[in-house]
């Protein structure tokens, strides 16, 4: 995968499968110390210490349909590859939450990718699943960030069971997430 | 299309698309559903996916679902797209957003099935 926006849709999938009903995926974007900081954190079934330690291991999946899981294992060998890591919190019953560093500035670090298209096809693919997504631009010297936040429970709750897939319904989170993000990055 | 800016609007075109039907039929013609396990997602799932989006969006299509689910067991297949017309469901392998809008164009739209990329069974 060639894209943090990626892996993070990959780690929202996991959160699905962890029978997650809330997930929200944090990106902040920081040039005053240099990182880019990525989480994501559900309210799925969680796993124990022991399921922790192994999942950043390559050979390790909870899944039986085949046996090598490598979605966490390659974002921790990027991570550490850019002077940043990944750490996993989670407790049986309470939910996951999986975090990313890396150095922004650093030559291997792979782009940030579309975020636009991983938050909108979470939104509108998994309609059973609450999502926020937040976005946050920090430039350099001493200007505030900016903060670009979406969450879809309003959106859902005035469509009340309609299609999240009506044209006219994609055509409005894909703006509301172009124009959310870009107005963050100016 | 209007554009869409407000929860508001989002009511609206809520309610005038349900006046236009009877409530049952708000139930999709057609169901689209997008393998998004790791390897999909590698394989350009994601791409595929938004493609499927952005031609329901130019071409106004209504009555279409699209869900995704973990992964198939399809992997050498990836990405995978099933799509599922009352009881029939086509289940095609190595969906690049080119195929995606074969498959719209000739399938989701045209009814006919793009046998070049089902998977056989």
């Amino acid at each position: 995968m060639k894209e943090i926006a990626l892996h993070l849709l990959d780690l929202a999938e996991n959160s699905v499968s962890a029978r997650a009903t809330r997930v929200r995926i944090d990106v902040l974007e920081d040039f005053r110390t240099d990182r880019l900081a990525v989480s994501v954190e559900d309210n799925g079934v969680g796993m124990s210490e022991e399921t922790v330690r192994q999942v950043t291991d390559p050979f390790f999946t909870s899944r039986t349909t085949r046996n090598v899981g490598l979605g966490i294992p390659l974002l921790k060998s990027c991570a550490e590859m850019c002077s940043g890591g990944l750490r996993v919190i989670s407790n049986p019953g309470a939910g996951t939450r999986v975090e990313a560093t890396f150095q922004h500035s650093h030559i291997d670090r792979m782009p940030l990718g579309d975020l636009t298209a991983t938050f909108l096809t979470l939104t509108l693919a998994h309609p059973d699943v609450h999502w926020i997504f937040t976005y946050t631009y920090a430039p350099p010297f001493k200007s505030a960030p900016h903060v670009f936040e979406f969450d879809d429970q309003p959106i859902k709750a005035a469509l009340d069971g309609f299609p999240l897939t009506h044209p006219d319904v994609i055509a409005y989170v894909r703006t509301t997430l172009e124009e959310g993000l870009a107005e963050a990055r100016r | 299309m209007p554009t869409v800016k407000s929860l508001e609007d989002l009511k609206r075109i809520r309610d005038e698309a349900l006046k236009k039907r009877d409530i049952r039929s708000i139930e999709s013609r057609v169901q689209i559903v997008v393998a998004m396990g790791t390897p999909g997602i590698a394989a350009g799932a994601r791409d595929t996916l938004k493609e499927i989006l952005t031609i329901i969006e130019q071409r106004n299509l209504t009555e279409i679902t699209v869900r995704q689910t973990g992964n198939m067991g399809l992997d050498s297949w990836e990405p995978v797209v099933q799509v599922i017309t009352g009881s029939a469901t086509t289940t095609y392998g190595r969906v690049t957003p080119f195929a995606a809008r074969e498959i719209m164009e000739k399938h989701v739209i045209g009814g006919a099935v793009v046998t070049e990329y089902v998977i056989p069974g």
